[in-house]
């Protein structure tokens, strides 16, 4: 593909995301799709850090462990220490990252299910965690955590304080939307760069690129670790929109949603997650309306699904040619 | 401290016997089966369904579930597993079906069984006292030695029949055994079908004792894939090992941390990680799976 489609195709993307979902919704007045569009964003931004495991070879089912420190990390900064949001934003990423790397040395030695079972236990951990530890105030949780403040430079206002605006749900769109669209940005550029190609080579065979000089040991915890700084800045970004946060917040069923949403997109693709994402969501909400039948209809549309495209959605664009 | 031993082997033989399942599974279809813990729930409601909404004998309620549950197994995978497995270009691709599956039975059970917890009346009144030492109800004995005869029986199936030592082929290579003549979609089929069965069985075992419900599905498939990490993926000794260290870690646990409040699994998980680090591929497990 050439580079002008290409980036004609990126500015569609933005256009569509920050003018025409706006326009629409003003014109059509379903306020409540910006909650849902949020969340969209923000669990795109989680499963993006799940692809970029599974773009090393390891199936990544602990997302929601990292998204559940983020957030408590982001809810006790603010609470606590009275921080900005927007310090304790990038602070419950790094927290997350830091974290992951002395939890991924010793785990990233396992692989295939495995990993995916360690995996899954750390969001069992994580929920455990936050249950029994003293500062994050148990099954409680931590509530009326205030909004994003003012941010300000030199006395001009970058980012207006979110209490006293007359629309908190259009700016929660619009900066999940940014950081959404930043971190797929930063997603595509690790893919295609000389750091995507050697997670590639991890991907087919470790053994083979160890075997060649690539620093396999460091390469897999730092791909794990953009993965869960991903993840935390998902989470603290959810505790900004929600003002609360309990051990229950994200727990199994979230880290395996998270896993689904790049199945289901297509692994081989960096904006499957995305896609994946909005689906799931999406749909889930849209089945709202047929009661109690809802989980039933979702689940046989997943296994349906899975029938006919096993290797996720965009995977049909592999058929005119080929396109990764 | 007999009375934290015994309660351990009893939780032991029954975790044992829900990781042999999934071991099985895994090691002819190299497939996590998350429905796991689901199947699990559907084999109690079926012995509830039929011990105490039918009336008849406990022993024809685990029957049912054990055939119904070999039955929705043999289907899972003929209909489902099979197809996706040839056709998908990564084997992760199971994981999301095996999710969609769990997600599956759990909506049929909520609409089927609906939401509530349920139970059957106990099978034997009684307690076994042994001296303030020992205190077990007799119901239990009789379901943990149960349990112990089921694993039992399962080994000797394995070992020495025809299905077992060609199933046993399959896990250990699967390309070799087709060319040995195994007849590879049959034995994967039956596989599975007992995999599911077993999960069934401790459904109808523990329904007597603890009850059932809807919730117990994802928690049981999370303690299950435990017990298999501890033992080592795809090796039925290894099952039975995690199935019961787990049980032992839980029993202590419960009676030494219960001052500290509710952190059992924490410490149990905490020093999984550990163990693992040292040890990836469990007590018995082929490294790498």
């Amino acid at each position: 593909m050439s580079t002008s489609t290409r980036l004609a195709g990126v500015a569609a993307f933005l256009l569509a995301v920050f003018v025409l979902v706006p326009w629409a919704i003003a014109a059509s007045g379903r306020w409540d799709f910006y909650y849902t569009l949020t969340s969209v964003a923000l669990l795109s931004i989680a499963s993006a850090g799940v692809w970029l495991t599974f773009y090393i070879g390891r199936i990544n089912i602990g997302q929601g462990a990292y998204a559940l420190v983020g957030g408590y990390v982001s809810a006790i900064l603010m609470t606590k220490a009275g921080f900005s949001f927007w310090l304790t934003l990038p602070l419950a990423g790094l927290f997350c990252a830091g974290l992951s790397v002395l939890i991924g040395l010793p785990i990233l030695r396992l692989r295939g299910v495995y990993f995916a079972m360690v995996t899954l236990v750390l969001t069992e951990v994580a929920r455990l965690s936050a249950l029994a530890l003293p500062v994050t105030n148990g099954a409680k949780g931590i509530t009326s955590i205030p909004l994003p403040g003012e941010v300000s430079l030199f006395g001009l206002t970058l980012i207006p304080d979110f209490a006293t605006l007359a629309n908190p749900k259009l700016a929660f769109y619009l900066v999940a939307a940014l950081l959404m669209v930043l971190c797929f940005a930063a997603l595509y550029r690790i893919v295609n760069s000389r750091l995507g190609h050697l997670c590639r080579s991890l991907q087919q065979n470790e053994e083979l690129s160890a075997s060649i000089g690539v620093n396999t040991a460091y390469l897999r915890v730092l791909a794990y670790s953009i993965s869960s700084f991903f993840g935390g800045i998902a989470g603290a970004m959810f505790v900004a929109i929600s003002q609360s946060i309990y051990p229950s917040s994200f727990q199994v069923a979230d880290s395996v949603n998270f896993m689904l949403n790049c199945f289901l997109g297509g692994l081989g693709y960096v904006f499957g997650p995305m896609l994946g994402t909005l689906l799931l969501y999406f749909g889930w909400d849209l089945l709202f309306t047929t009661g109690r039948f809802q989980l039933l209809i979702y689940s046989s549309l997943l296994i349906v699904l899975m029938l006919v495209l096993p290797n996720g959605i965009l995977s049909l664009l592999d058929r005119k040619g080929g396109r990764r | 401290m007999e009375q934290i031993l015994v309660n351990g082997l009893y939780l032991g033989a029954q975790y044992a016997l829900i990781a042999l399942g999934l071991t099985l599974i895994f090691s002819l279809m190299n497939v996590l089966n998350f429905a796991h813990g689901q199947m699990y729930v559907l084999g109690g409601f079926v012995t509830y369904t039929i011990v105490s909404q039918l009336g008849l004998p406990f022993i024809v309620g685990l029957i049912g579930s054990a055939v119904t549950l070999a039955v929705v197994g043999a289907m899972i995978e003929k209909f489902l597993f099979r197809p996706v497995i040839r056709r998908s270009h990564r084997e992760e691709s199971t994981m999301l079906l095996a999710a969609g599956i769990a997600f599956f039975l759990d909506a049929v059970i909520l609409l089927l069984f609906g939401e509530k917890q349920r139970g059957v009346p106990k099978i034997i009144n009684g307690v076994f006292n042994w001296d303030f030492r020992i205190i077990m109800p007799y119901d239990r004995i009789l379901i943990g030695v149960l349990a112990i005869a089921m694993i039992a029986a399962f080994i000797l199936f394995m070992q020495y029949s025809r299905a077992g030592r060609a199933m046993r082929a399959l896990a250990q290579d699967r390309v070799a055994a087709q060319l040995m003549g195994v007849d590879v979609d049959r034995y994967s089929m039956i596989g599975f079908a007992l995999g599911a069965m077993l999960a069934g069985l401790v459904g109808g075992l523990l329904v007597t004792i603890t009850g059932v419900n809807l919730g117990m599905g994802g928690p049981t498939s999370i303690k299950a894939f435990m017990m298999i990490m501890i033992g080592g993926a795809g090796v039925i000794s290894g099952a039975i090992a995690g199935g019961f260290i787990l049980g032992m870690m839980e029993s202590i646990g419960l009676t030494v941390l219960a001052a500290y409040g509710d952190i059992t699994y924490l410490v149990i998980f905490a020093s999984l990680m550990v163990f693992l680090a040292i040890r990836p591929q469990g007590l018995m497990g082929k490294p790498w799976g």
